[in-house]
């Protein structure tokens, strides 16, 4: 019997720790949801910079209170598709004509953090290079043969692969710290995107864990104190 | 005597509903074995579990869009816009994967104590159907975020049905309503998953409850506490009243599950990707292939029985028949095993380690069918017979070989097993 249940669980545990070692290649975003200004920063990027081809159509701008903006700052320097702060943030291009600019349509990202994972955004947006073979004259190592273009390229400069790796031929506005900051700020603000409540959910869990332990204590008493008589 | 007791109003609704005696045959002078040990715990926390989907389930169809265009976009706005619609969601995606453990291990305490063996075959029989509507519902349900993985694994399953001889393809269409997985498809899971299947389970959880009140519960010695009563009282010696013993004792269970069930809600809803998968944070796109399909974790060992069976004159259906058979199989259990005893404390070590390598083909085919095919590689060239053969196929294969010889060789090695003397009332302490 016990025999049975140790192999069960080591059953479970082995399979789960290889499956953990996937994807060693990305660059860890080493993030924090509880940095505000971090966040607030990565807003900044996100609205100014995706939020054009790419819509977050879940998400509401005055979700961003969340993270410490108040409706006036929002509506001050982060509104420029719509006039109401409770309104989703939709984009204005046709994905019919946005298909024939770019061969695909910009997805949705408002949960994109939740299907490709910080690690992934954080890499993708550092390693795009030029390649004379991609139309726009782009490519990515992370996501190869991507369509979408060097957005940040002024930011970052341009890379050119050489010999399988990225060097920067060109510098640009930012410094190579700075903008890595800039991609780690913007991927922060994505994680908490595409899951807002998560800043709250885990303090909640702390209570509600806390009241099932005591429970415990007392349910454990109440059943020895029922079962004293039992022989 | 008694009647005069009880307060008026007890009386006068006992006289037209037999509220009293209701309780007392089903709760307090309901006698079960009083060694139960913590396996025990898991078919109340599944009727818990049951509850908990249902009280989630009309939350969530209060704000769900059962519409293609919608689905996926109505999901994120219970997430976000509903006031603890977040909590409700995780609460039923984390309901669903946790309901199929406590059934796991609700089947598998009947299977090492015999729960299954005469008076009890039909008790099995019910908690078998029950499995099957579970996955069922699971599936149908899995549908409706309507995400990549719900989209393409609705269309892997239900192109099994196209496997089927002659039938097949016409099966299919019929099934979906469409001839690809569409909103016609989402209307009707939608259907099944919020009313046909609930009814059902509710209707087999009554009759499962039935049978195994009129034959009374088993217990880790698989001794019958009903041949030995108390001559004056006529109650089982070794019974004790379920409530208030075993409701206190289940208490604990409870206890300990909810703290399980909210460290994943609140800590870890996506369990690293395997009770909410990464892929499904994507829209459905009919268009896009995802480049490895996998069905939920609770799911993964029969899949990996499907992928393991190889086509036979190119048709898929001997892996459909196998993935079939695995569930089906459960139903004649009852009547595989020849044993003299019914508790594995009584059991010989030829059935346990059957029993430990059934266990074992389990997990691991649950394990691989949640990996591509190639994840170990591919025997050398060289290896005559298997070369070039994918070595997680060729693991998948002797693994399905040994999840039914576990079955099918039941009534031999149950026969000649070496057993041990039952005792004539059950231990305690």
């Amino acid at each position: 019997m016990k025999k049975i249940i140790l192999s069960i669980i080591l059953g479970i545990i082995i399979p789960s720790m290889t499956l953990a070692s996937e994807d060693a290649r990305l660059m860890k975003a080493k993030i924090n949801l509880d940095d505000q200004e971090s966040l607030q920063r990565g807003a900044r990027n996100f609205i100014n910079y995706c939020l054009n081809c790419h819509s977050a159509s879940y998400m509401r701008y005055n979700r961003l209170n969340d993270i410490g903006l108040s409706n006036e700052e929002i509506k001050k320097n982060l509104l420029f598709t719509t006039d109401k702060v409770g309104e989703l943030m939709n984009i204005s291009m046709d994905p019919v004509e946005a298909k024939k600019w770019f061969g695909a349509n910009p997805p949705n990202l408002t949960v994109t953090a939740r299907s490709r994972g910080k690690d992934w955004i954080y890499s993708y947006l550092r390693t795009f290079y030029t390649d004379e073979s991609r139309s726009l004259g782009w490519n990515n190592l992370v996501y190869p043969n991507a369509a979408m273009p060097h957005v940040l390229w002024e930011l970052q400069g341009t890379q050119e692969l050489i010999d399988g790796k990225l060097e920067l031929v060109k510098p640009g506005l930012l410094s190579k710290q700075e903008y890595d900051q800039f991609v780690l700020d913007t991927t922060n603000y994505m994680v908490f995107m595409s899951e807002p409540v998560k800043l709250i959910r885990q303090k909640i869990g702390y209570f509600v864990i806390g009241f099932l332990l005591v429970l415990l204590v007392l349910v454990i008493n109440l059943k020895r104190e029922f079962w004293k008589d039992i022989k | 005597m008694q009647k005069t007791n009880k307060s008026s109003l007890m009386n006068w609704v006992d006289e037209r509903l037999p509220v009293s005696s209701f309780i007392k045959n089903h709760l307090t002078e309901y006698y079960a074995p009083k060694n139960f040990n913590f396996l025990y715990f898991f078919g109340a926390l599944a009727i818990v579990v049951f509850v908990l989907q249902i009280l989630t389930g009309i939350f969530l169809t209060m704000h769900y869009k059962p519409d293609a265009l919608h689905a996926f976009a109505s999901v994120e706005y219970i997430m976000r816009d509903v006031s603890f619609g977040w909590l409700i969601r995780y609460m039923h995606s984390t309901g669903a994967s946790l309901f199929f453990v406590v059934i796991y291990m609700h089947m598998f305490r009947a299977i090492i104590y015999g729960s299954y063996k005469q008076p009890r075959e039909l008790l099995w029989i019910f908690g078998v159907l029950i499995f099957l509507l579970l996955m069922a519902e699971a599936f149908f349900g899995y549908l409706l975020p309507w995400g990549q993985m719900s989209y393409w694994g609705a269309q892997v399953i239900v192109n099994l049905f196209a496997a089927v001889p002659f039938i097949g393809p016409d099966l299919a269409e019929w099934v979906r309503g469409d001839y690809l997985i569409s909103d016609a498809t989402l209307n009707r899971f939608f259907a099944f998953h919020v009313i046909a299947l609930p009814f059902a389970l509710a209707g087999l959880i009554f009759l499962h409850l039935a049978a195994l009140h009129s034959v009374g519960s088993n217990n880790p010695d698989g001794v019958e506490i009903k041949e030995s009563k108390d001559k004056k009282t006529g109650v089982p010696i070794d019974g004790i009243p379920f409530h208030p013993y075993y409701t206190v004792k289940d208490l604990i269970g409870l206890t300990v599950f909810l703290i399980v069930f909210a460290s994943i809600i609140f800590f870890m809803p996506e369990v690293g990707g395997y009770f909410l998968e990464h892929n499904n944070f994507v829209p459905a796109d009919p268009l896009v292939t995802p480049a490895h399909i996998a069905p939920v974790w609770y799911f993964t060992p029969f899949y990996s029985i499907l992928r393991a069976v190889p086509p036979i004159l190119n048709s898929q259906f001997p892996g459909v028949a196998a993935m079939g058979a695995a569930v089906l199989i459960l139903f004649v259990v009852p009547w595989l095993d020849k044993s003299k005893v019914k508790s594995i404390r009584y059991k010989g070590t030829l059935y346990k380690k059957w029993l430990t390598a059934f266990v074992v083909s389990f997990i691991f085919l649950g394990y691989l069918g949640t990996v591509p095919s190639n994840v170990w590689g591919q025997f050398s060239n060289l290896i005559p017979g298997i070369g070039g053969m994918d070595v997680a196929t060729f693991v998948a294969r002797v693994l399905t070989l040994i999840y039914f010889s576990f079955f099918v060789l039941m009534p031999w090695y149950s026969r000649v097993d070496k057993t041990k003397p039952v005792p004539k009332r059950v231990t305690y302490k």
